[in-house]
């Protein structure tokens, strides 16, 4: 054996000694705990973490961030002729119609966007799977029932659909989280229930049933957890829908009509008058809707990646 | 009609009767995918269940563990565990018996584990469903099944998940998982077809230890004649929804009758042929059969198929008869050896 031959075998034992080891910490790794790990090496994932993390600390900690009262009108005090909303000294962002600092009004107002966007998401989230599980679980004529139920809640626009939900609840704050909820529920009950039936055939499904797991059992600790992460992903993406409806909602004069509360969406409203001299009172606002719907579309869009298990090693 | 002589001591613990599998869908017509199986598994024997994609093994062994879909799906004849009769069972029942009086192996390793659950939790489930002991007790059973069926480190492998085991490795854990009860019926399902040789090998050798062990009754359903010859002590060849030759190992290997047995053992790569020589397959594809009715399914394509065999013969289907002790025979025309078979091989016979 030469020496060039020893050389190469010395080596080739190496890399076989190193691709037999496994690394420290990787025994054990579940699903979740792989899919964080693959998060964090991606750089889109990461850009809508921070913007949604960023939005989260503005909203908790908004009365510590704003630099004035978002109520306290300043216009009064030096009312005179010509007197127009827009930029003014001490004001960052400048003042609206009624001189109320636009700043201060963002960032509170950021609360109850994501307010009412989490509450109808987690609202719509919890109802759709119920309905799912019970369709994915049962099949058959409970099954159709609620996918034609469902059906039905789906044909409606979404839009329409909560602009009626708000009229028939009144006007607060709670109806226009239930309308917009409302519009959600069939898209994660129709998710969730093919992803159920997608994994109710699936080879370890049956197999579970081979070794005579009883049903509650298989739907619930395997079926389910199986069928989860569409729905995750699509709870991330629905935050930016929910969101920006809320918004819209707000835009149509069907938002909170506790003017103690500013929301982005009437503010918008607000600045419509506006918008030929001041485009900013209206811009700004939208700014805010559209970055923290970006993060969260950023976010769902790479937490599909992660969780697909196509991508797993 | 259940033809089953002899074989190990004492009473069936399988018998299959007369079974019959149709799928039926509405607008479309019924495909009998199985059809007249009859067969009978003792403690401690292993049959094999032979024939292509498609001939329906598969479905009749899911028909005896009654895992068939109840929509579209009807089945029929008699399928007895220890003298019970299955078909028709209540479900709770039939729950029961699953996993700790008759389990089943799949062929996929890897999509017959849940990958989002720990290969502990899998295996303690079963035991935790079956028997009355405490999680801890499970944990432990755990450990030593999987010890058992020779997966090293078994403490650690419990808390991984399938995708960090090597397909080997999984194969185990299933079997590990369907013996934890120690049932009297095993079917296996093409448990080798997703592994690579040299784990098939461990893995049929760990399924023999276990028969000879435990006295566990041993269904193997495979399209692998390599398996069949290592393992089954009696085997039945199906096509096309039928069992076409009954016969022990030995005898199959030998002297196969049928010219679709021929033909299978003869399209089986051999050490002894020479370089180059090109391989025999069946003419023809699984696709080209006629219906039971009109003849012999397999005629199409036998080679030794005669104007009778694709003509209905008065009204009745190519019956399954008696061909010598311990066989049985569908055909008309079969494969015929010398009288003294000095040298005749398999080969030798088909060509």
């Amino acid at each position: 054996m030469t020496a060039l031959g020893d050389v190469r075998r010395r080596r080739i034992d190496e890399l076989a000694a190193r691709a037999g080891q496994v690394p420290e910490g990787e025994g054990g790794v579940s699903l979740t705990r792989s899919a964080i790990r693959r998060l964090r090496r991606d750089p889109v994932a990461i850009i809508g973490a921070v913007i949604v993390v960023v939005f989260l600390v503005v909203a908790a900690f908004a009365p510590f961030l704003a630099p004035r009262d978002p109520l306290a009108q300043t216009l009064l005090s030096e009312i005179r002729p010509g007197s127009i909303p827009g930029g003014r000294e001490g004001f960052p962002l400048g003042v609206d119609n009624l001189g109320r600092d636009l700043l201060s009004r963002l960032i509170y107002g950021s609360r109850q966007s994501l307010l009412i966007g989490v509450v109808s998401t987690v609202l719509g989230v919890v109802v759709g799977m119920a309905l799912g599980v019970l369709a994915g679980a049962f099949g058959g004529w409970v099954d159709t029932l609620v996918m034609r139920f469902v059906d039905i809640v789906l044909s409606i626009p979404s839009l329409l659909m909560a602009i009626s939900i708000s009229v028939l609840l009144g006007q607060n704050q709670y109806a226009l989280m239930i309308a917009i909820a409302v519009t959600q529920v069939p898209i994660f009950a129709r998710l969730l229930r093919g992803s159920m039936l997608a994994q109710r055939g699936s080879d370890y499904a049956v197999a579970a049933q081979a070794l005579g797991i009883r049903k509650s059992r298989i739907v619930f600790g395997h079926v389910l957890p199986n069928s989860l992460s569409p729905v995750i992903v699509q709870a991330t993406l629905s935050l930016a829908t929910a969101i920006i409806e809320a918004a819209a909602l707000s835009f149509l004069g069907l938002g909170d009509p506790d003017l103690a509360r500013p929301e982005w969406g009437a503010m918008l409203a607000n600045a419509q008058g506006f918008l030929s001299i001041r485009p900013e009172l209206a811009v700004y606002p939208a700014l805010c809707i559209i970055v923290v719907a970006l993060g969260f579309t950023l976010l769902g869009e790479s937490l599909r990646e992660a969780l697909d298990p196509k991508f797993r090693r | 009609m259940n033809s089953f002589q002899g074989g190990p001591a004492g009473a069936p613990v399988l018998e299959v009767d007369d079974l019959a599998v149709t799928f039926t869908r509405r607008g479309e017509q019924s495909t009998r995918a199985v059809d007249g199986v009859s067969f009978a598994v003792a403690p401690g024997e292993t049959i094999g269940l032979v024939g292509e994609s498609g001939c329906g093994k598969s479905v009749t062994s899911l028909a005896v563990m009654g895992l068939l879909p109840r929509r579209g799906v009807e089945v029929t004849g008699s399928v007895r565990f220890n003298g019970q009769e299955l078909l028709g069972a209540r479900d709770g029942m039939l729950r029961r018996l699953r996993g700790a009086d008759m389990a089943m192996v799949f062929q996929d390793p890897l999509s017959s584990l849940n990958p989002t659950v720990r290969i502990g939790t899998q295996v303690t489930e079963v035991l935790l469903e079956h028997r009355e002991i405490s999680k801890k007790e499970a944990v432990e059973e755990a450990v030593s099944l999987l010890d058992r069926v020779g997966i090293p480190d078994p403490r650690r492998r419990l808390d991984e998940y399938p995708h960090q085991l090597s397909g080997g490795m999984r194969q185990r854990a299933l079997i590990a998982m369907s013996l934890a009860c120690s049932p009297r019926l095993l079917i296996a399902d093409e448990p080798t077809t997703a592994l690579d040789v040299t784990i098939q090998a461990q893995i049929l050798e760990l399924l023999r230890e276990l028969v000879v062990d435990t006295g566990t009754a041993l269904v193997m359903i495979t399209h692998d004649l390599g398996v069949v010859a290592g393992l089954c002590d009696r085997v039945h060849v199906m096509y096309a929804g039928k069992i076409i030759e009954t016969a022990d190992r030995y005898d199959l290997f030998a002297r196969p009758r049928q010219p679709y047995t021929g033909g299978l053992l003869a399209s089986v790569p051999r050490l002894d042929t020479g370089r180059g020589t090109p391989l025999t397959p069946i003419r023809g594809s699984a696709r080209d059969t006629i219906p039971w009715e009109q003849g012999c399914a397999f005629a199409p394509r036998c080679d030794n198929a005669q104007d009778d065999c694709l003509t209905e013969v008065s009204g009745a289907i190519v019956p399954l008869e008696y061909d010598g002790p311990g066989r049985e025979l569908r055909c008309r025309h079969p494969l015929t050896y010398p009288a003294a078979p000095a040298g005749a091989t398999a080969l030798g016979a088909v060509r």
